[in-house]
């Protein structure tokens, strides 16, 4: 059914549709609208039977989510930005322990300084956590992708993880198809459990592991993730069959069709890249587009298989690996190891600074041009910087940069646009 | 209506059994074919109070549930000693997550389980005292509050022992612990600090609080069985020596959490719904001192010269204790 | 279940980890010898009868009772009972009343009717047995119970010895005393009373006896020697006491003087007391506290009116009834010296109670024996110097009481058994003594000591009833299960709940428990929580 509603709200009948059994929630910012919706679903009796339970933090959120997970019920929950962080120890703890619970989280930028916008900091600090993590483009991919990773992640007995941009797409409305139950239904079917606390059959769950067998599990876990490469353009496969979209998989191309140069970029931007790429297209520019919606598992073969026949790729991501530069971008490398390929990284759009068509623009051509330094911010304010920097190598002094920075421009101009 | 000890049989129900007794009024440890939910094989130390009041306290809540049961378990002593692979202890379903979240990770089960339609399995979650005083006390609190229908039981030996005895929010004043050395002007822990977590969990005003100790197996039966009749978040705290963190003899464990309640240290009461319905009254009343000198971890108190002082205020605490709780029979 | 490798366990599987390699002590179950039957001259199992007392099963333990001592209703009430003074539960509260409930168990099983076991077999052989005092009882009983034809010769004309011509009715009725003497009898015992033995190895032979147990007992009454008028009238207290048994009842007057401070001057005393004598006093050379005599009885005395004259002799006794009586001093020694201070004391008779010898005329022209100090040596196998002849009781080197006399019974009897089919018995070595060091008295239940009741004082002075009371059923009971069971497991569970390593078997009611030393680990909280110190840690070799 076509709705014109707000992504978060979306999800959340996504969710809803998925029939979960148990939802914890604990508040942040961009995430509550999603958890609001479903409580008010238990609620009033929609979504039934689940328990909602309102945590008293995303460390108990996960948690909860772990027992309700190795209990038998299928299990959701959703974050973002300091909650992700906060709820890490018990990430980690899901995948150890291979329980297959989903969590969206609604991308957002990590303190200090404290900033409530969307960047993708949050979702690649836990890259390594051993976590299927994909990535939507629209609201609607944020749908669907939500129905799809129950499927995945009970069939792998693994926790997905549903990165949303936050505010851009969770608090846009937009027109959405919501699918009917039946079809839901159709495509995942009820959560039987790999393995579950019953007095039936006890069992001990999340033994200690000394170096005899350490790496084997680890191994296993790695093994594990890989598979799902396989596992997800199927999915997205049989999700077409039954829903008529396209939605998910592990990348997906835009005009890549003889292109020299190609950007690769993850989640929301890809929409405003695409524009800018068209206006390229349309002036003979022979520059393509490739979305990556699986982050983990990173789908080496397909963004090499993509890339092989350009002559550079640009990385633009909302991410910042400090004191290297780019996360996506050392993946991208990666899958591109012995090809002869100029890469570029562009960091943008950190803590929900605008990414805007005309320095898109101006940062593709730079490329292009092979003018672009290795890794180049975006818009970024250098006058602002470089009287910091001159400072700092006058006065090597203590204190946070962020501090430095309020200092020089006054906490008016700190409310950057 | 607080625990009715047998009046008269040779032993009375201080003993584990007792052949004069009728079967149901001995206690579940006595049973040939109790579960031993822990059984044979850990690693824990010799003479553990820990393991000792793990397999009481969850046997007496599987006896409760006719076998019905989860648990959840929290990181320490208990759980590295009963799961280290490739071999597990455990005879009943049991998850071990977090140091931090057994309570949270029990609420989950919990609600599973509701969801599930099965009600009449029930929920256990455990933990040390660190885990329970320190690091997990924010979901305890959590679950307490939402009065999930869980049953957590803490074992307090005082300290973080799996980590090579530091000092926890339950540490005894003037212990030695591996951060509270007895050096200094003031040897040992500090005075004055320390979580009272019963009086927390009390403050929740949550169905059901009790103390126990491993010294008295009929009382601490009885309020595993007791919290197993409520429904909400129910509270236990287990006092359970431990030799090698205390620096004691492994048989004197139970001697130990002896004379922690006879000398009033250690306060052994029970509550609902926030007040205080019975407590376990002294049977001997004896001095701190006798409790503090068998242990290393009070040795520095008993030097060439007695640290009369530090050994007064802690008599004062206990004397505070048996005065608050009423500990001393006007009789006795 | 699909597990995931490592992460998830089968439960139960530590079972493979076998924790017992790392004990360097095991512990061992053992069985310790209570004080009180350690200290019991009869030799009795009292904590293996308490243990089935406490169970309420009192035929069991009577019958456990009376492996050792026919006479438990007898002794109920005439034993010093050394066993409570040795009893554990002393150093908590007050000792086990063992002699209390062995009473009540004997009352019982009059009361019941119960019977001893014939023996299945008869030896062939035929044992005499000289006198039929408690020590003679006792053998034959024990001779009989293995098949032995047993004759008991008795001198007098009922059998109970000292427990008929001594001691009083109102510490041990007669009833009591024959049935449990019947009882033995009907074990196929013969009895021939007014039978006195004048040349024992005359009556062997004529009898065609293969051996004989002496226990004649103490008869004769010592005599001080007091310088006194014709018709003074003076008596001994065996002979006093021994009359109350016929028809006439000595005369004894309105005011009557005891001379000695052992129990038989208590008992002449008191009976003098009932026989309507408004004064009765004892003279006693020494002080209370150096008085043979048992304290209880002496207060017993005194609370029905007996008077004591401490620290005096009896110098004198004139024709008149008058006795001069030299008071005395203890000196730095605690040895009454003369103080040359004189009184008087008017007396219509005095009873001498200062101790009785054995008539050893029986023994005349016997070869081997020795006799010392008017008394006969027995070896360790309690027979005397001319073999296949016993002897024991009052008459051998001993103390002086029905229980000692009883065990002497017992022990010749096992000798005699053997003697007769050429072998020497060997005693069952000897459990180590239970200490109360070794209790962890915790356990126990507090639980006063039930009293007995007594008869009222009025009663008590005029009439010859029985002046204790038994306990009734829930007071023996209560009683019974006031035993620690020193040394000896009562089941309790404590090891088998108190192992943190379920190192411990249960093996199910009156079976007892085992160690599973594949998981013990030696930690030795089993020891230290035994209620009874049935558990030892040993060292571990390998
Ligand atoms: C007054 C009094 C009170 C006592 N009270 C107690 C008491 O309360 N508790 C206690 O434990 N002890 C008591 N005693 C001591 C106790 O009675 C004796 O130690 C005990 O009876 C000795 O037993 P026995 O079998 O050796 O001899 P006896 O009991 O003296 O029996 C010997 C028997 O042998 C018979 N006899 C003797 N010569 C011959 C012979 N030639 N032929 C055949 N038969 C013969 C006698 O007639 C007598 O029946 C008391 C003693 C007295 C005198
Ligand atoms: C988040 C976290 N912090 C610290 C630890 C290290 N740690 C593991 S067990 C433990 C001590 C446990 O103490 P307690 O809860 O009292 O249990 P005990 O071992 O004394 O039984 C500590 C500090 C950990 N595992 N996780
Ligand atoms: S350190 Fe203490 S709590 Fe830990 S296993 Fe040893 S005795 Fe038990
Ligand atoms: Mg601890």
């Amino acid at each position: 059914m076509l709705k014109q509603i707000e992504g978060s709200h979306g999800v959340a009948e996504a969710v809803a549709l998925a029939r979960p059994e148990v939802i914890c929630a604990y508040p942040i910012s961009p995430q509550t609208h999603i958890v609001e919706a479903l409580g008010e679903m238990v609620k009033t009796g929609a979504l039934s039977p689940c328990e909602f339970i309102n945590v008293e933090s995303e460390f108990a959120a996960m948690s909860v989510a772990i027992g309700a997970s190795a209990a038998g019920a299928r299990t959701y929950t959703a974050t973002a930005s300091q909650g992700l962080l906060f709820m890490v120890e018990a990430v980690y703890n899901a995948a150890g322990l291979g329980l297959p619970i989903v969590m969206t989280v609604a991308n957002r930028a990590i303190g200090a300084p404290i900033n409530i916008w969307n960047d993708h900091t949050d979702a690649m600090s836990q890259r390594d956590c051993g976590w299927i993590q994909l990535f939507a483009e629209t609201n609607q991919e944020a749908l669907d992708l939500h129905i799809q990773a129950f499927r995945l992640a009970e069939e792998l007995s693994l926790p997905v993880m549903v990165c949303m941009d936050g505010f851009i797409l969770t608090h846009a409305y937009e027109r959405m198809d919501v699918p009917e139950q039946a079809l839901v239904d159709a495509y995942l079917p009820p959560y039987e459990p790999r393995q579950v606390l019953d007095p039936r059959e006890p069992v001990s769950i999340g033994a200690m592991v000394g170096p005899e067998a350490f790496t084997e599990v680890r191994y296993l876990a790695h093994a594990k993730q890989m598979s799902a490469i396989e596992r997800i353009p199927q999915l997205a496969q049989e999700f077409r069959a039954v829903f008529g979209r396209d939605s998910g998989g592990l990348v997906r191309g835009y005009r890549l069709e003889d292109a020299e140069t190609v950007v690769v970029a993850l989640g929301s931007v890809l929409g405003t890249i695409k524009d800018t790429v068209d206006e390229l297209r349309d002036r003979g520019v022979k520059i393509g587009v490739l979305g990556i919606t699986s982050f983990r598992p990173f789908p080496l073969a397909a963004v090499r298989a993509a890339l092989a026949g350009a002559k550079r790729f640009v990385v633009l991501e909302k991410s910042l690996a400090v004191g290297i530069g780019g996360i996506v971008a050392t993946n991208v490398r990666l899958a591109l190891d012995g090809l002869a390929l100029k890469g570029y990284t562009i960091v943008a759009g950190l803590g929900g600074r605008a990414i805007t068509r005309a320095s898109l623009h101006r940062v593709f051509g730079e490329a292009i041009a092979d003018r672009l330094e290795a890794v180049h911010f975006l818009d970024l304010q250098r006058e602002r910087v470089a009287r910091v920097l001159e400072r700092e190598e006058a006065v090597r002094r203590s204190g946070p940069i962020a501090e430095g920075i309020l200092k020089d421009l006054g906490t008016v101009a700190s409310r950057i646009g | 209506m607080a625990f009715q000890p047998v009046k008269f049989y040779q032993t009375g129900t201080f003993t584990v059994g007792n052949r004069l007794l009728d079967e149901q009024q001995r206690s579940v440890q006595a049973q040939e074919e109790r579960s031993n939910s822990l059984n044979s094989g850990h690693r824990a130390c010799q003479g553990c109070g820990e393991a000792l009041g793990a397999r009481y306290a969850i046997d007496a809540a599987m006896h409760a549930t006719g076998n019905q049961l989860i648990a959840a378990n929290a990181t320490g002593c208990l759980e590295v000693f009963s799961t280290p692979y490739p071999e597990s202890s455990w005879q009943i379903p049991w998850i071990h997550s977090l140091f931090g979240n057994a309570a949270a990770v029990a609420s989950g089960i919990a609600a599973a389980l509701r969801v599930k339609g099965r009600g009449e399995v029930r929920v256990i979650a455990q933990g040390g005292d660190g885990g329970t005083t320190d690091i997990g006390f924010g979901c305890l609190s959590g679950m307490f509050e939402r009065n999930d229908d869980v049953l957590y039981i803490c074992y307090d030996n005082e300290a973080y022992m799996n980590t090579g005895v530091q000092r926890s929010s339950a540490t005894p004043p003037a212990a030695r612990t591996a951060t509270t050395m007895a050096v200094g002007a003031q040897p040992g822990n500090v005075f004055g600090q320390g979580k009272n977590v019963p009086a927390i969990a009390m403050a929740h005003d949550i169905p059901y609080v009790a103390t126990a100790t491993v010294a008295e197996l009929h009382d601490l039966e009885y309020k595993v069985k007791k919290a197993m009749g409520f429904h909400g978040a129910r509270y236990i705290h287990v006092f359970v020596p431990c030799p090698l963190g205390w620096g004691a003899a492994s048989q004197d464990t139970i001697k130990l959490a002896r004379l922690a309640k006879e000398t009033g240290l250690f306060p052994v009461f029970e509550a609902e719904h926030g007040e205080v319905t019975s407590v376990s009254k002294i049977r001997r009343p004896i001095p701190v001192e006798e409790y503090l000198r068998p242990q290393k971890r009070f040795a520095h108190l008993f030097g060439q010269e007695p640290a009369a002082e530090v050994i007064a205020r802690l008599q004062t605490i206990a004397d505070r204790n048996i005065k608050k709780f009423g500990l001393l029979d006007a009789a006795a | 279940m699909d597990k995931p490798f490592a992460i998830t366990l089968d439960p139960n599987s530590s079972l493979a980890n076998r924790t017992g390699s790392w004990r360097t002590k095991r512990p061992v179950y053992l069985d310790r010898l209570p004080p009180c039957n350690h200290a019991c001259p009869a030799g009795e199992n009292i904590q293996g009868w308490l243990y089935h007392a406490e169970s309420g099963e009192y035929e069991a333990a009577w019958r456990v009772l009376t492996r050792d001592n026919p006479l438990p209703a007898v002794m109920g009430r005439v034993c010093y009972h050394p066993c409570e003074g040795a009893c554990n539960r002393g150093k908590l509260d007050q000792a086990v009343g063992i002699n209390a409930v062995e009473r009540f168990l004997g009352d019982e099983a009059i009361r019941r009717g119960w019977l001893f076991e014939r023996p299945s077999q008869a030896s062939g052989k035929r044992v005499l047995v000289v006198g039929a005092g408690p020590s003679g009882l006792s053998a034959a009983y024990h001779l009989a119970r293995r098949g032995h034809e047993v004759s008991i010769f008795e001198a007098g004309p009922f059998a109970g010895g000292m427990m008929r011509f001594g001691i009083p009715k109102y510490r041990l009725p007669r009833d009591v005393l024959d049935a449990e003497v019947q009882r033995i009898l009907d074990l196929g015992v013969e009895l021939r009373l007014n039978c006195k033995v004048s040349n024992i190895l005359e009556t062997m032979g004529e009898g065609g006896f293969d051996a004989a147990f002496l226990a004649v007992g103490a008869h004769i009454a010592k005599r001080a020697f007091i310088p006194a008028g014709d018709s003074a009238r003076i008596l001994d207290a065996v002979a006093v006491l021994r009359s109350m048994e016929g028809e006439d009842q000595p005369m004894l007057g309105r005011r009557v003087v005891v001379y000695g401070g052992g129990n038989t001057a208590i008992d002449v005393a008191r009976t003098a007391k009932r026989l309507g004598a408004t004064e009765a006093i004892i003279v006693y050379r020494r002080t209370r506290d150096k008085m043979p005599a048992h304290d209880f009885e002496v207060e017993e005395a005194l609370q029905e009116g007996v008077m004591v004259k401490w620290l005096s002799t009896i110098k004198q006794a004139s024709n008149g009834g008058t006795l001069t009586i030299e008071k005395m001093a203890l000196d730095q020694h605690g040895q009454p010296v003369p103080t040359g201070e004189f009184e008087t004391l008017e007396a219509d008779s005095l009873v001498l109670a200062l101790g009785q010898d054995v008539d050893l005329s029986l023994l005349d022209g016997v070869p081997g024996l020795v006799i010392e100090k008017g008394v006969v040596k027995v070896n360790a196998q309690m027979m005397t110097g001319y073999a296949g002849i016993f002897a024991g009781g009052d008459m051998v080197p001993s103390e002086r009481t029905v229980t000692v006399a009883v065990g002497h019974g017992k022990k010749a009897a096992n000798n005699i058994d053997a003697w007769l089919r050429g072998e020497t018995y060997e005693a069952p070595p000897k459990h180590e003594l239970a200490t109360y060091e070794q209790l962890n008295p915790w356990y126990y239940a507090d639980a006063p000591k039930m009293v007995r009741p007594m008869l009222d004082l009025i009663r008590r002075q005029s009439s010859f009833d029985e002046v204790q009371g038994g306990l009734d059923e829930s007071t023996a009971l209560f009683e019974a299960r006031r035993c620690l069971s020193c040394g000896n497991c009562f089941e309790c569970d404590n090891c088998y709940g108190v192992c943190p390593d379920n190192a411990v078997i249960k093996l199910g009611p009156g079976r007892r428990f085992r160690f599973n030393l594949d998981y013990c680990k030696g930690c030795g909280i089993c020891v230290a929580e035994c209620p009874c110190g049935a558990i030892s840690m040993i060292a571990e070799t390998t």
